[in-house]
């Protein structure tokens, strides 16, 4: 039987053992019906809600950018910044990436319709709308097919054997968190893959990489040129540049902290490339429900996220409005408890922390992290250092050992 | 003088042309106009577009739309009809209206909405639309005016809102003021009957003025009621217009009446023209043609399994992806048909004149003919 769980990590048990194949049915049957009473009531207020949502953004960035024009002065810089930084984060979040999913096509909008929106981002709307609708939201937390999961740099799962290289993944993906959106578009281009594959010729690549160069330039271009060379009348060149940097990297920061709050804190299941074989729709939704985490918090902070913070309910249903995420989720949480299922949703810090805690721990052997105190500091930095410097072989073995050790702990005294 | 002009004029373009590739480059990916739109929609330049400026009731289910059109309003004839986009419940929908004045010298201009049964368009137009209201145009547009030059001697016949190209027309030649009705030299010499067929008098949209008309002498109006004197039989013309055959015919109304009178008017070789708004109507079924409109190929469909299979079933390259509608990547624009959602039922439809142009977006891997289908790919 083709199960969708994977196999448990030391210590946790299968999250749906107790759920047989008529109650797949049923979670999914409940899940169908919530999404048809959306797509039933669908109408002129989520219209007005996308539509003021866009007005309100562009009146912000419009504003910011005008008063950056004489970002000499500090108190420009500052409130020019912070309304850019909003805008940005708006623009990509809750317009950007909803509208890409198709979640305003039913509009029937020519101007905020999936096939003709292009967003503030290097990565090109076309390349994205096939690595993000069609991969992740696919293969959402299938190591080796999802590669939002931890972007095919990290290692994510403890199945993975611990690498020596995995010690940088800390840093990586503090780099990767500041420089977001050219992380995304190199690997929505699949960059790494064409280079490791030797594929850099290939025709597609080759014009895929060329479309994402000339987005890029054309960004850049807007960013570190034009509004700038428009802020010369007042002096202000370098620091209106100054300002859009920062309000880049405010948005990177930020949206890579939400992105990574939905698949990645701990409590959140990856599953098997094996384990989708022959999957069926109940199993998707399932894997959807346990592969992904919510954020709760305020409204602001819903809209802020784009919503993402609703990521569970998003993978349900990604193509349904964004601003109904949140009226259903009492019904999908409902619908979790019922089942016994783990609705993981907390507050963005510690959803942030539990992300970062888990790259940090996978970063370093199966078991270290958790095993190391003050006391056995020394003798644990001497097995890193064995295993950091010695073969696979070394590795194997001191690995077995501590995987050994942390069953030991685990297991009730005798 | 070529020196002169290129010398004075061409500089003026290229910096305009410099200006425009700048506030490109500083909007980019968004255009300059998507900010302008935010507060200037009516400018000269952007999509045209109109205001309501004013809803007035005529009857219990029709209004007259009072419009201010975007800048570049380029003006109608009467008799023309104009493209309208609106949001009914949040979705795009167009329809065709006729305008019902002549050019005015205020600049706007007006249609007359008559609530169809179970006509959401119409209903919304009627019922729900608000002065300020905005709404999509396009540019006025229709064969059915009066000629330039040619026969004075007319007769209209016009059934339902059927009068609204007419009524445009005739306000054109006859201006309505407080003081009564205008006789104005360009109107001199026509001698104009309009038979007027409508369900019942209170349901007749126009009649004051039509009545109006015919009391100052303008025109003859012959008003039949269905609930009174029966639906109209065209074999009844010549009764109820004796010199019929002396006149040009302008008709306009449902299909049926059209046909009826091209038939009758063709067997005796007189002259007609005829406006019908509603050229399609769809009836959902199981399965259809599926016309691949560029790649040219035919695909027949059967209702139970998604367009996309199908289609690749039968060689067509169709773009993909992940066949359970979530990404739309599979998207093509539907021009004409109907399609059901395989997962909920729902009917998407298409019909050239009321969609947009372009035609309406399908997901194709959900989706089954429910009907014969275009789609552009």
């Amino acid at each position: 039987m083709t199960t969708i769980q994977k196999k448990p990590a030391v210590g946790q048990v299968n999250p749906i053992a107790h759920l047989d194949a008529e109650d797949l049915e049923l979670i999914a049957k409940e899940l169908d019906d919530i999404r048809q009473s959306v797509i039933d009531s669908r109408g002129e207020r989520d219209a007005r809600y996308i539509r003021r949502v866009i007005k309100t953004q562009r009146s912000i960035e419009l504003g910011s950018r005008v008063i950056l024009l004489a970002s000499l002065f500090p108190p420009a810089w500052v409130v020019g910044t912070v309304g850019l930084s909003v805008s940005k984060i708006l623009e990509n979040m809750e317009i950007g990436h909803n509208v890409l999913h198709g979640q305003w096509d039913w509009m029937r909008d020519p101007k905020i319709h999936s096939s003709t929106w292009d967003w503030d981002s290097a990565t090109p709307a076309d390349q994205w709308k096939h690595a993000h609708n069609e991969l992740h939201h696919n293969f959402t937390n299938v190591i080796g097919k999802d590669n939002d999961l931890g972007y095919g740099i990290m290692r994510v799962d403890e199945d993975q054997p611990w690498h020596p290289m995995h010690l940088g993944q800390v840093g990586l993906n503090f780099l990767n968190a500041l420089f977001f959106e050219y992380g995304i578009a190199a690997y929505d281009l699949e960059f790494r893959g064409a280079i490791a594959r030797g594929k850099t010729k290939d025709p597609k690549f080759r014009r895929e990489a060329k479309a994402v160069l000339s987005k890029i330039r054309r960004q850049v271009t807007k960013d570190y040129l034009v509004h700038p060379a428009l802020s010369m009348v007042t002096g202000s060149f370098l620091s209106t540049a100054l300002a859009n940097f920062t309000a880049n990297t405010v948005r990177n920061l930020w949206s890579h902290s939400v992105i990574m709050c939905g698949h990645f804190p701990e409590g959140v299941q990856t599953f098997e490339k094996r384990s989708i074989d022959g999957e069926t729709k109940p199993e998707w939704y399932v894997r959807q429900m346990l592969g992904s985490a919510n954020i709760s918090g305020s409204k602001l902070m819903h809209i802020m996220t784009g919503n993402l913070s609703h990521q569970i309910e998003h993978h349900l249903f990604p193509d349904l409005p964004s601003n109904r995420y949140g009226e259903i989720a009492p019904q999908v949480k409902d619908l979790f408890e019922r089942y016994g299922l783990d609705y993981c949703a907390r507050p963005l810090p510690q959803q942030v922390y539990s992300a970062w805690h888990k790259v940090v721990r996978l970063s370093l052997p199966n078991g270290w992290l958790d095993s190391t105190n003050v006391r056995n500091l020394p003798r644990q930095l001497k097995r890193l250092y064995d295993m950091t410097t010695g073969g696979p072989r070394v590795r194997r073995a001191l690995q077995a050992r501590m995987v050994q050790e942390h069953r030991r702990t685990l297991a009730p005294a005798a | 003088m070529l020196e002169c002009m290129s010398s004075t004029v061409a500089p003026a373009r290229r910096w305009r042309s410099r200006a425009l590739k700048l506030a490109e480059a500083a909007t980019t990916p968004l255009v300059p106009a998507d900010f302008l739109d935010l507060f200037a929609p009516l400018r000269p330049g952007a999509d045209l577009r109109g205001r309501v400026e004013s809803v007035h009731p005529e009857t219990p289910d029709a209004a007259t739309l009072e419009i201010r059109p975007g800048g570049d309003w380029a003006g109608h004839v009467p008799g023309q009809y104009v493209r309208i986009g609106v949001d009914v419940d949040g979705v795009r929908c167009w329809r065709a209206y006729s305008l019902t004045h002549g050019p005015r010298a205020d600049g706007r201009i007006s249609i007359t909405v008559k609530a169809v049964p179970n006509g959401q368009v119409s209903s919304y137009l009627v019922r729900r639309t608000r002065p300020g209201t905005l709404l999509h145009m396009e540019q006025a547009a229709g064969e059915f005016v009066l000629p330039a030059v040619g026969p004075r001697k007319l007769l209209f016949v016009t059934a339902g809102s059927g009068i609204t190209p007419v009524i445009g027309m005739l306000r054109n030649l006859y201006p309505s003021t407080d003081s009564g009705v205008l006789r104005l030299p360009r109107s001199a010499g026509y001698d104009i009957v309009v038979l007027h067929v409508a369900p019942s008098e209170p349901d007749s949209i126009f009649l004051e003025d039509l009545r109006r008309l015919h009391e100052a002498g303008a025109i003859r109006l012959v008003a039949r009621y269905d609930d009174v004197h029966g639906v109209l039989d065209v074999n009844d013309l010549d009764a109820l217009v004796p010199d019929l055959t002396q006149r040009t015919t302008f008709a306009c109304g449902p299909g049926g009446l059209l046909d009826a009178m091209t038939a009758h008017h063709d067997d005796r070789g007189l002259p007609l023209f005829t406006e019908q708004f509603r050229v399609t109507t769809l009836v959902a079924g199981q399965g259809g043609t599926v016309s691949f409109e560029r790649a040219g190929v035919d695909v027949e469909c059967d209702g139970g399994r998604p367009i996309l299979e199908q289609a690749e079933d039968a060689g067509v390259l169709m773009p993909s992806g992940c066949r359970m509608g979530i990404c739309y990547q599979c998207v093509l624009p539907m021009r004409e048909g109907v399609v059901r959602d395989l997962r909920t039922g729902e009917l998407t439809t298409a019909v050239p004149g009321e969609t947009a142009h372009g035609g309406v977006r399908i997901q194709t891997c959900i989706n089954a003919a429910a009907g014969p289908c275009h789609l552009d790919h």
